[in-house]
């Protein structure tokens, strides 16, 4: 379970204040709002990478609100994806074990099963610089999974893919997702991503995270499909219709 | 009458008209390229003159007579060793002062750039003063050079150390400068992640900014060293000029030229010149390899 209590974030001039959410164990949580709204900021804070100034935040019944990143156990996929420059496909597998200094048969097979579940098995001796969009998608996704994290935060993970590869790619995570039981928080702007993918919808507007019924998302849908729900644009523009 | 259509013919060529006065054209972009061109060229060209006009001037029996003195070659030696030291010792330190730099915002952080700045721009002479005075200066009832003789069992000021002190006071200002930009390129995610999946700082750093801090690294090794071969007044305040003991390239051209040895003078510049563009030359190289 992942649970925010209370939660206030400082950067700079950015505040947020009192967020509280709960995604439960095991569940698929989307998380959408405008821009601007702390998105990011708040799955920062549930890995560590933002000091949480008031409140707690509560992974898998811990409270990690003190604890460094690298303590919390959460696999994260950030919006740039951030994939390392300098390491192949199979290094960004190996990479979260060979830090735990997991034994080297446990090593290969993590990898071999990985590459094989996300598709990627003819790429691992790739450097990063020439993989496509949805096959770097592949690899971030990869790299946060390779420890068995039970948690899994994705921020936008799937933007600046055509619709076909994010198709795929949906219907990956939600396998993924439900053969390893992975608590998940999801954010993005897509309404086709949530439909396809949501348990339970949380809405921030105003600074303020709210649960919405999943049914906010079908009946939209059908205002949605008549304009066309695919492109990036639309979507911002529905989600804005939903927010408001 | 019925509508008849026009039978179907090939569509008449547009005619070209010449343009009307109103058209906008912008002209010939070759005065631009030409002024660039000729204001950046006439540092080059300085550049070639001054080197061609020490090639003139010397000769190969100069040169010969110039690399078979002893005191040259020990320049030569002593120049190649102690830039080579400082050098490195400039980017072992100038990598954690600059990761630091440009990752975390503290208090005080200006007081430390400013601090970084006065080796860029102090004249090169009070730094050697800065460190004469510091090594002889009287701190509870001794000082620094006591000190370094009586537990590292070695002498400092106007010794070898102290070249290589004088040389790296400066140099390493600027591996600082280089490897800063080098860091500010780096984008912090990826480390952010190495963080999440596990890492500590020091892991992530190792494992990841510094894979991709190469190209840096490499270009402040080359700046520092090319820094230390040009260091001159520090070295003659700090380490002295005395022959076959402190004197180092830049010193032997001072040298020479103080008893009037011009020629000597010039084919030691000339001999500066070679060794800073093999270097350069191989460093790069090596850089260009590596990636």
């Amino acid at each position: 379970m992942i649970e925010l209590r209370n939660v206030s974030i400082r950067s700079g001039s950015f505040v947020l204040s009192d967020v509280t959410l709960t995604v439960p164990t095991g569940g698929y949580a989307i998380l959408m709002g405008g821009t601007g709204q702390g998105k990011t900021t708040i799955v920062e804070a549930i890995c560590g990478l933002r000091t949480v100034e008031r409140g707690s935040v509560i992974v898998g019944g811990v409270d990690v609100t003190r604890f460094k990143p690298a303590d919390r156990g959460i696999g994260y996929v950030p919006q740039d994806l951030a994939l390392f420059p300098t390491m192949t496909v199979r290094e960004h597998l190996e990479f979260a074990l060979r830090i735990r200094r997991a034994a080297r048969t446990l090593i290969r097979d993590r990898v071999a099963d990985l590459s094989h579940v996300l598709g990627i098995e003819g790429l691992l001796e790739r450097d990063v610089h020439h993989l496509s969009g949805g096959e770097a998608q592949r690899v971030a996704l990869g790299r946060a999974l390779a420890f068995d994290p039970q948690v899994l935060l994705m921020d936008e993970p799937l933007k600046a893919l055509d619709e076909t590869t994010r198709d795929r790619l949906c219907e990956l995570l939600r396998s993924v997702q439900r053969d390893r039981g992975l608590t998940t928080l999801h954010v993005t702007h897509s309404r086709t991503e949530a439909r396809a993918l949501a348990d339970h919808l949380l809405v921030i507007e105003s600074r303020r995270v709210t649960e919405r019924p999943l049914t906010l998302l079908a009946t939209r849908e059908d205002h949605a499909d008549g304009s066309s729900s695919s492109s990036p644009g639309s979507a911002t523009r529905l989600h804005e219709r939903t927010a408001s | 009458m019925p509508h008849r259509h026009p039978p179907e013919s090939p569509p008449a060529p547009t005619a070209v008209t010449a343009p009307s006065k109103q058209a906008h054209r912008a002209g010939s972009d070759l005065p631009f390229l030409a002024l660039m061109g000729g204001l950046g060229g006439s540092y080059i060209l300085l550049i070639l003159a001054m080197l061609a006009a020490d090639m003139v001037y010397t000769s190969p029996a100069h040169f010969a007579a110039a690399l078979a003195k002893p005191e040259i070659q020990f320049a030569v030696r002593l120049t190649l060793i102690s830039c080579t030291i400082s050098a490195l010792l400039s980017i072992w330190v100038a990598t954690p002062l600059a990761y630091l730099l440009s990752r975390f915002q503290f208090r005080g952080r200006w007081l430390i750039d400013t601090a970084l700045d006065v080796p860029v721009v102090l004249p090169p002479l009070v730094i050697g003063l800065s460190l004469l005075i510091l090594f002889h200066l009287p701190i509870a009832g001794g000082n620094l050079e006591e000190w370094f003789q009586r537990h590292l069992r070695f002498r400092v000021t106007f010794q070898k150390p102290a070249v290589i002190l004088a040389q790296f006071a400066v140099a390493c200002a600027f591996a600082v400068q280089t490897m800063r930009v080098t860091f500010d390129q780096i984008d912090p995610r990826a480390e952010q992640v190495a963080l999440t999946l596990g890492c500590r700082r020091s892991q992530a750093f190792l494992k990841v900014v510094l894979p991709q801090a190469w190209r840096g690294l490499i270009a402040a090794f080359t700046i520092a060293w090319a820094r230390s071969l040009g260091e001159f007044g520090p070295i003659l305040v700090f380490a002295g000029a005395t022959r076959m003991r402190t004197e180092v390239l830049s010193t032997t051209v001072f040298l020479e030229l103080s008893v009037g040895q011009l020629e000597a003078a010039v084919a030691v510049s000339l001999l500066m010149v070679m060794a800073a563009m093999a270097v350069l030359g191989i460093v790069r190289l090596v850089g260009a390899k590596v990636h």
